[in-house]
């Protein structure tokens, strides 16, 4: 009985597992790779941002991509050319939206550049706009972490991070009266001052942000499942980085040790004692790497601002910048006068370009501003800097799987108000 | 602070080429006739005591009723050296264009599609010259001065199945 059967099928081909038969486990005879477009986005789950990629994928390899952008394109530089060099504040604050105090201070540089007042700003107003820049800049990497490992499937340290993000914004509402987009600086200064008891809370707040970056780094750093997909993932090379126009934590992930704030200081950068973190090989893990320790670095530059900040004024005493006190416009009819003309007219900033740039959240945020001599600007151009970062996916991409796309663009970390303005 | 780089330019090139250079606020600049502006471009990127190896920004000004018109306006950064340069090169108003500097720079590609986008700036040998921020149907150059604040668009209709 059982040998009629095996006759039966002895016609039939036997898999023997010899050098001959192993050209019947060629993939490539049974299916045939064929590849075939996959759009990701603009409206995508794992995409923080309204952007589309245009991959050609050969069954989960990505053979080529193209990176669409301009969803959130608000017309910036258009508005900028008929508002006021003031008015110019509370659209800066849609670039990065996640971290506005830091555009606050890069455009309020650039202004004052062309203003020839940059040396004459006073020190408490220095000290403030560093601090609350680098809240700003602990806030955006804490948003960038989150958010990258809420994608990967770590839903417990997005909730632990964005927590501690709440705490620093906060503080920043405190301050500035609005939550997310601030308009806090002013040219000359910034707005107000610190409120009584700000600096003891802030430093509470980075205590207790402390603890939550320690439960995520527990959760996170080493964990297989977070560092299979972070390994070795979207490599970048150092040697691309310059040309690409790489800055910030993703030029610094390839081991370019390249920091505005160390390499041309501004404000009062010089005066603290802080590391520049840089990666060895420019993966997805060196990116979270380096952006973990910004923050702990970013805490140490708080700390010591708030431990040296002086007392003094915090807005410039210049009558052609600063609006004259309330109570002077209301009583005077000089300062009313000079009060109507800051807001119509706006500052007349002498005719003039400059290039200005300062460390944002993402690397080099620059302005390149060019006056007539007129109270709006003739140009507000902004460098972007996730523009420049995230040009190089395309070249990155190619040869990952549609998996290794999140996390890859995820810790680019493009800011859709930053890069398509 | 980096007046080197402009010693060195009008060292390198005496025969027109740099038509202008001068410094104000910090920001050295150096003004190149359009024709020039690849070799001066790969001049400050090979020169071993310039190595402007960073690609920093590409714009473009729109200086109507000035003419030339636009202003194509690259900054560069040196990594090794820590200097910084701008260079522009003065463009006409009616088909503006320049050679790109995407081959030396990679990451000028999408900027100089930007300014493309905003400008009608066509950069001659760029690999991909098309929109980047505005959708294709787009009519016009936006960051013109004369292209109005206000202006509408047509009513775009695609196509079913078309991307």
């Amino acid at each position: 009985m059982a040998s009629e059967a095996r006759s039966d099928l002895a016609p039939r081909r036997r898999i023997v597992f010899g050098e001959a038969d192993v050209s019947d486990f060629d993939e490539t005879n049974d299916l045939p790779v064929e590849s075939m477009p996959l759009r990701m986005g603009p409206s995508h789950p794992a995409m923080h941002g309204t952007i589309r990629i245009e991959l050609e994928v050969e069954g989960e390899k990505i053979k080529t991509s193209d990176i669409q952008i301009g969803y959130l394109h608000r017309c910036f530089e258009k508005e900028c050319e008929s508002a006021t060099w003031t008015q110019v504040f509370p659209y800066t604050d849609r670039l990065n939206y996640v971290s506005p105090m830091l555009n606050n201070v890069g455009y309020a540089l650039a202004v004052e550049k062309l203003l020839d007042i940059d040396k004459k700003i006073p020190e408490r107003a220095q000290y403030i706009r560093v601090i609350v820049g680098e809240v700003s800049r602990v806030a955006d990497h804490l948003t960038c972490l989150g958010a990258s490992a809420m994608e990967l499937g770590a839903f417990t340290v997005f909730f632990y991070l964005i927590k501690a993000r709440e705490w620093l914004w906060e503080l920043l509402e405190e301050i500035s009266g609005a939550r997310l987009t601030h308009s806090y600086v002013r040219i000359g200064g910034v707005v107000a001052d610190m409120p009584d008891g700000w600096a003891s809370r802030l430093l509470d707040v980075l205590g207790k942000a402390r603890t939550a970056l320690g439960d995520a780094d527990k959760l996170l750093t080493n964990n297989k499942i977070f560092r299979d997909r972070m390994d070795g993932v979207g490599i970048i090379a150092k040697e691309d980085a310059a040309g690409w126009g790489l800055t910030g934590p993703v030029a610094r992930s390839t081991g370019l040790a390249y920091d505005v704030r160390k390499d041309h200081p501004y404000l009062v950068y010089d005066r603290f004692d802080f590391d520049v973190p840089v990666g060895t090989t420019g993966d997805n893990f060196d990116r979270y790497a380096v952006r973990m320790e910004e923050i702990f670095q970013s805490m140490r530059i708080l700390e010591q601002a708030l431990d040296k900040i002086p007392a003094g004024p915090i807005l410039i005493d210049d009558v052609r910048v600063a609006l004259p006190a309330k109570r002077e416009t209301y009583n005077t009819i000089e300062a009313m006068i000079a009060h109507f003309k800051l807001i119509m007219d706006g500052i007349h900033v002498p005719p003039g370009e400059v290039y200005s740039f300062t460390e944002g959240g993402n690397g080099e945020l620059g302005f390149y501003l060019v006056s007539d001599g007129t109270g709006r600007p003739w140009k507000c151009r902004v460098r972007p800097p996730c523009f420049a970062n995230l040009a190089i996916l395309d070249k990155v991409l190619p040869g990952l799987f549609i998996a290794d796309v999140v996390p890859t663009f995820g810790m680019i970390n493009m800011i859709g108000g930053e890069c398509d303005r | 602070m980096a007046q080197i780089i402009l010693d060195m330019l009008s060292e390198r090139f005496t025969a027109g080429e740099i038509v202008e250079t001068g410094a104000q606020h910090g920001n050295e600049w150096a003004r190149v006739a359009p024709p020039a502006w690849l070799q001066v471009a790969e001049y400050l990127l090979r020169a071993p005591a310039l190595l402007m190896n960073m690609f920093i920004d590409l714009t473009c000004v729109d200086r109507l009723p000035r003419e030339p018109r636009f202003d194509v306006v690259l900054h560069l950064y040196s990594i090794e050296k820590k200097h910084r340069v701008r260079l522009l090169a003065g463009l006409p108003g009616t088909s503006p264009s320049v050679a790109s500097v995407a081959s030396l720079w990679p990451g000028a590609n999408w900027f100089e599609r930007e300014a493309f986008d905003m400008y009608g700036v066509v950069f001659e040998g760029h690999p991909d010259l098309r929109r980047i921020l505005m959708y294709p149907e787009f009519q016009g150059y936006p960051l013109r001065k004369d292209y109005p604040k206000e202006k509408r668009q047509p009513l775009v209709r695609r196509l079913p199945g078309s991307v």
